[in-house]
């Protein structure tokens, strides 16, 4: 840990995060943690290939093009291509990373991925990069927020949104290690880093970031930070206290820590950069609709496209700033029985 | 590889014939399913499994097997029929074709059978996973050599063309696609529906060695295969012309029988044809 930073409770302490509130922290792209995780799982396997479809230098490829090459496959813009040509390598034994803007792969892909990774069986690992409207100026076209409900649909397929580049890269690690279809989802956007080398990461498992027991903030991606950031003003000025769940494990989603967070807390708020229909909000209401009803209010897209503009802009227009956070926590609050 | 000797040759046209009713059985026991493909691939699939790929079907995931790849998996009773003719699981498990539970799914599952390379059906998809094993042998130095079995529709599929460009990129020339060239489709024909034409041309204009056969006559397709495999620096195509249903008289050219299986009449008519072609085989031997 850094000097100069102090934590702020006990579930922080556990999780060896930063000093959110006060600290300068460093501003890294979740995509940066992909780029050097993928140097150091080639280093680790010689199995491990990155194909890339004419994105090397946006979905950071660069590196791991620098330090093995000879593992480094360019096939232009053919995202259909990347999905079924991994297939076949993984067949043969290699462990292929293929990485395009998530909206094109798996957005274009997707029943090359139904098909050829997920019934096949194939051990092929997707990094969907420019996810969410915080890729900014390019618009709506390249701004994946429905990936997370198609692929969180399909059959045998883990699917993980790390919250800061710190995260992205021990995801890169261990997707890389763990037998299995794989997507890994992360933005375009410099994104605050707050966790750090010791906090812990494991697939299907996920985080208390902040503890409290009046409404149960479940958040996913970058968003973690927007809703650590809305739990300490809320708990300042409205004197809620927010437990804040890194729920970065979409599929399979942690069905213990969601309900814990809704026995614990009566009410919860889903945060997430995509759509509310169909998202990692959607699944946590399937699971607690199912084993213990409670009073849910999500945050993320309303059933609408994104547009041209600057990152946070987009974020708060979209309703999913820390100002938007904490009203949904205190609606979240007002509906408990 | 050995040669093809004249016996050799006779045996093959012999087990083509036990493929195909291993075909006609299997679909009328399934009720549904496509015929004229599957009968017309009788040959190839002879002439891969039974001369041309290496093989063991008692260890079917031996790792330096040649990989054989049905891209378009609406033809698998045909590649069933080969699988259980040459020893990879009994002939009788044909009749469970598309029943629930069988391994033997209305289109090929790699999961539930293995042997069959790959899960295809949705259709554009072989050749690329193909260039993805190809390129995956080329790597690791291994010498196994990757077959894929195309339809001529499935050229209509933007997927297949980028496969084409990227086999051709690195030069995969331990990489044979095979395209059944019997110009049906469900819709009819396919220079009506889409025409593919110059299909060869097209080919030789994305850098691949083409050749073409008659995709019914077992020796020429050999010799032919033969050749392609001699080609270095680039991937090879083989256009196997052939006649859809090929060796039963009343599906033979007629492309309603694209998508659908023979009823009990049609079924015994064909299987009577059959016979008889095998005894004729078997006389002149």
């Amino acid at each position: 840990m850094s000097s100069g930073t102090r934590l702020l409770d006990e579930a922080a302490a556990a999780t060896h995060l930063l000093d959110y509130r006060g600290g300068e922290l460093k501003q890294v792209p979740t995509r940066n943690g992909f780029g050097e995780g993928l140097i150091e799982a080639g280093t680790l396997d010689r199995n491990v290939l990155g194909i890339c479809a004419d994105l090397s230098e946006s979905t950071r490829f660069e590196g791991f093009k620098k330090a093995h090459p000879d593992q480094y496959i360019e096939i232009g813009v053919s995202e259909q291509l990347l999905v079924a040509m991994a297939g076949g390598l993984a067949s043969v034994g290699k462990i292929p990373w293929i990485a395009s803007y998530a909206m094109f792969n798996p957005g274009r892909s997707w029943e090359q991925v139904r098909t050829i990774m997920a019934l096949n069986e194939t051990n092929v690992k997707i990094a969907g990069a420019h996810a969410g409207v915080s890729v900014g100026p390019d618009g709506a076209t390249h701004q994946a927020i429905e990936d997370i409900a198609i692929m969180r649909v399909i059959p045998h397929m883990t699917v993980v949104v790390p919250c800061d580049s710190v995260q992205t890269k021990k995801a890169t690690l261990v997707l890389s290690a763990r037998w299995g279809p794989a997507y890994l989802r992360f933005g375009r956007e410099k994104s605050a880093v707050f966790t750090t080398d010791e906090t812990p990461f494991e697939i299907g498992k996920a985080q208390i970031f902040r503890e409290g027991s009046d409404v149960a903030i479940v958040a996913c991606g970058i968003l973690v930070y927007n809703a650590l950031l809305a739990a300490d003003a809320l708990a300042r000025n409205d004197g809620i206290e927010c437990r804040v769940v890194n729920n970065h494990t979409v599929k399979p989603m942690d069905e213990a820590a969601i309900v814990d967070a809704a026995e614990t807390c009566g009410a919860v708020v889903t945060v997430e950069e995509h759509q509310k229909h169909a998202g990692m909000g959607s699944r946590v209401a399937e699971i607690l609709a199912q084993r213990r009803p409670t009073p849910i209010e999500f945050v993320g897209v309303e059933d609408t496209f994104g547009q041209s503009g600057d990152p946070v802009e987009l974020i708060e227009h979209y309703g999913m700033g820390v100002d938007s956070i904490a009203s949904a926590a205190r609606r979240a609050a007002k509906r408990k029985r | 590889m050995p040669t093809l000797t004249s016996q050799g040759l006779t045996e093959l046209k012999l087990k083509a014939n036990d493929v195909r009713q291993g075909i006609i059985r299997s679909l009328l026991s399934a009720g549904s399913g496509h015929s004229a493909g599957p009968l017309d691939m009788s040959d190839i699939f002879t002439a891969l499994y039974g001369h041309l790929i290496r093989h063991n079907p008692r260890e079917p995931e031996w790792s330096e097997r040649d990989r054989l790849l049905l891209s378009c998996g609406h033809i698998a009773p045909v590649r069933y029929s080969a699988m259980a003719n040459f020893g990879y699981f009994p002939v009788e498990e044909l009749l469970t074709l598309r029943k629930f539970g069988t391994r033997l799914q209305g289109h090929p599952e790699r999961v539930r059978l293995p042997g069959v390379e790959t899960t295809s059906g949705p259709l554009g998809e072989g050749l690329a996973q193909g260039v993805g094993m190809a390129y995956g042998a080329k790597l690791d130095g291994r010498p196994f050599r990757v077959w894929v079995v195309t339809s001529d529709a499935e050229h209509q599929c933007g997927l297949h063309w980028e496969a084409v460009l990227t086999g051709a990129k690195f030069r995969l020339d331990n990489l044979t696609a095979i395209v059944d060239r019997n110009f049906i489709q469900i819709d009819g024909s396919t220079e009506d529906v889409m025409p593919l034409e110059p299909l060869a041309e097209k080919y030789r204009s994305f850098n691949w060695e083409v050749f073409e056969c008659d995709g019914n006559d077992i020796a020429q397709f050999i010799e032919t295969a033969e050749r392609a495999m001699r080609i270095k620096d680039k991937p090879q195509v083989i256009i196997a012309h052939t006649v859809p249903g090929k060796g039963v008289s009343f599906m033979e050219g007629d492309y309603t029988w694209h998508g659908k299986p023979p009823n009990a009449q049609q079924a015994e008519e064909a299987l009577r044809e059959l016979t008889q072609a095998r005894q004729g085989m078997v006389a002149h031997e």
